[in-house]
């Protein structure tokens, strides 16, 4: 049987006392793009920082590699290959540019291969390395991105979760943005991406999900959801 | 101009060991936004460790640094996983008043097993020296020793945080502890390492203090009271900050010693009736209070 990388099997979560998520499951097989689609406060980040093991299930597996990772600590799930580049990038903002890239690699130990990682990260965003002795705060917000991004890179990951790369950044800095991600796919990562940006979301990823008020009402390729009735009704008002 | 001279230098030289008080201070709030209304405590534990190992042992005061280091050490790490680590699911008003908590319990358990009595250290390498560092200036030997300790102590640090990997691990859970979690940091025990830093580096100084400084019981509250006021100035959780207000704060102590200059340069005899060395601590209040009014985030701003 096909083992899948990542498998989210009917979990249910709790924000502040409130329901989020209702018996969500998921499947991410190794080398596959896969995006979760909602509106706001449909619980997509909630999902993600579920499988961070940051955010209680009540209900459910989850499964990495075909072991359950459900209350592991965030920082042995990291360990094990997962990594969330999460909303609002949440970078070391007064450190240079480096030290947060640097920071990314903190689960690896060998030298080697980190300034491997971070001449890969240099490569894909060659205006982070002119920019590298800068403090991360002073950069505008699709460099930002870029860091936050390259610094989840730099620790070899086995599954990329990618919290709306594209938020808050103007159009041009979208395509820019999910270029890379694009890139990053054909080199065969696995790519968990969660977006607001159906189309080019969509246009990405191999398969989609929709999830509506943390139930997920629809699943497919990019053809059959945009195909769909009920994608249709969420998300083009059709 | 001996008396200006000389109370800058004193002012000074105190502001260098009042800053390395404030450091375990500025460094838990750093990391876990927790102030510690115990820290005077600590320090009054390293003084009292600082003494006995001295007296104990029979051996130089400045020996004693290490013992009173690991002993804070244990101390912080102790306080965090036996304590502070649950106080962490309460509200913040929890933190504030466990830590407070903790300021009683160790003052009284000082108090049952060492009694209120004043106790100073008398025999020692510098005690009791001091030597003319020229222009009529002269220094007692214990506080330029623990001036220079003190700068060592703050270096130290400095590297610790910047260039180690478990330091910088450190400064990235002060920065966003969130983010910290995501790049595999283990944030719960950078909790216990900055309680343990703390900890050391203000029983470090209160061994150092206790060359010059008698120690009873309830010492810790002053000192806790000083250190507050650096790390408002310096700005909350920041360690250059810290060292520079402390010399600020040494400054500021040494108000009547530039009182006294004032006072002979204009012949000003109104001002020898100011009984100004009764009032010492109290510009350093006054300058906490008017930091808070003006600057609340501090000359530095807060975690940089």
């Amino acid at each position: 049987m096909h083992q899948h990388l990542l498998q989210v099997e009917a979990i249910s979560s709790r924000y502040g006392g409130i329901p989020v998520l209702h018996g969500v499951s998921l499947k991410v097989a190794r080398g596959e793009t896969v995006c979760v689609l909602g509106s706001n406060g449909a619980g997509k980040s909630t999902l993600l920082r579920a499988v961070m093991g940051s955010q209680r299930i009540t209900d459910g597996r989850i499964l990495f590699q075909g072991e359950e990772i459900q209350g592991l600590r965030t920082e042995e799930i990291v360990r094990r290959g997962v990594v969330y580049v999460p909303e609002g990038k949440m970078l070391f903002g007064p450190l240079p540019v480096e030290e947060n890239l640097l920071l990314g690699a903190y689960t690896l130990k060998d030298e080697r291969t980190i300034r491997r990682n971070l001449e890969f990260v240099y490569g894909l965003f060659p205006r982070l390395r002119e920019r590298k002795q800068q403090p991360a705060s002073t950069l505008s917000g699709g460099e930002q991105q870029m860091v936050a991004i390259g610094r989840g890179l730099m620790s070899n990951p086995q599954l990329l979760m990618l919290d709306e790369p594209s938020l808050g950044l103007a159009p041009l800095l979208v395509d820019e943005v999910l270029d890379t991600v694009h890139g990053l796919k054909k080199e065969g990562m696995t790519i968990l991406l969660v977006e607001q940006s159906v189309r080019e979301a969509l246009d990405l990823a191999d398969r989609g999900y929709v999830l509506q008020t943390g139930r997920i009402t629809a699943e497919g390729t990019g053809r059959e959801l945009l195909e769909s009735d009920i994608f249709r009704s969420a998300f083009l008002g059709i | 101009m001996e008396i200006l001279l000389s109370a800058l230098v004193s002012g000074l030289l105190l502001g260098l060991v009042l800053a390395l008080v404030a450091l375990g201070l500025t460094i838990i709030f750093g990391v876990m936004d927790i102030v510690n209304f115990a820290h005077g405590e600590f320090l009054m534990v390293g003084m009292y460790t600082g003494l006995l190992t001295a007296q104990g042992l029979g051996i130089d005061p400045l020996l004693t640094l290490p013992v009173a280091g690991a002993v804070g050490f244990l101390l912080g790490i102790v306080c965090y996983f036996g304590f502070i680590k649950f106080l962490l699911r309460g509200p913040m008003v929890a933190q504030l008043l466990g830590t407070f908590g903790l300021m009683l319990f160790l003052r009284n358990l000082a108090l049952l097993i060492f009694g209120s009595e004043d106790r100073a250290l008398h025999h020692g390498l510098l005690v009791g020296k001091s030597f003319d560092i020229g222009m009529g200036v002269i220094v007692s030997a214990t506080k330029l020793a623990a001036a220079g300790l003190s700068v060592a102590a703050f270096v130290a640090v400095w590297l610790f945080m910047n260039r180690t990997r478990i330091g910088k691990a450190l400064t990235a859970t002060a920065l966003n502890r969130s983010a910290a979690r995501y790049m595999g940091i283990p944030t719960e025990r950078m909790n216990a390492l900055a309680w343990g830093a703390g900890g050391a580096s203000v029983t470090i100084a209160g061994a150092l203090i206790v060359n010059f400084w008698s120690v009873n019981p309830f010492i810790g509250l002053l000192f806790t009271m000083i250190a507050f006021a650096i790390v408002a100035l310096g700005g909350f959780g920041s360690v250059p900050g810290a060292f520079f207000a402390g010399l600020v704060v040494g400054l500021i102590m040494e108000i009547p010693g530039f009182w006294d200059f004032f006072m002979f340069t204009f012949n000003a005899d109104w001002m020898a009736k100011v009984p100004m060395t009764s009032f010492k601590y109290m510009w350093v209040y006054l300058a906490y209070f008017v930091i808070m009014v003006v600057r609340p985030r501090g000359l530095f701003g807060w975690k940089h």
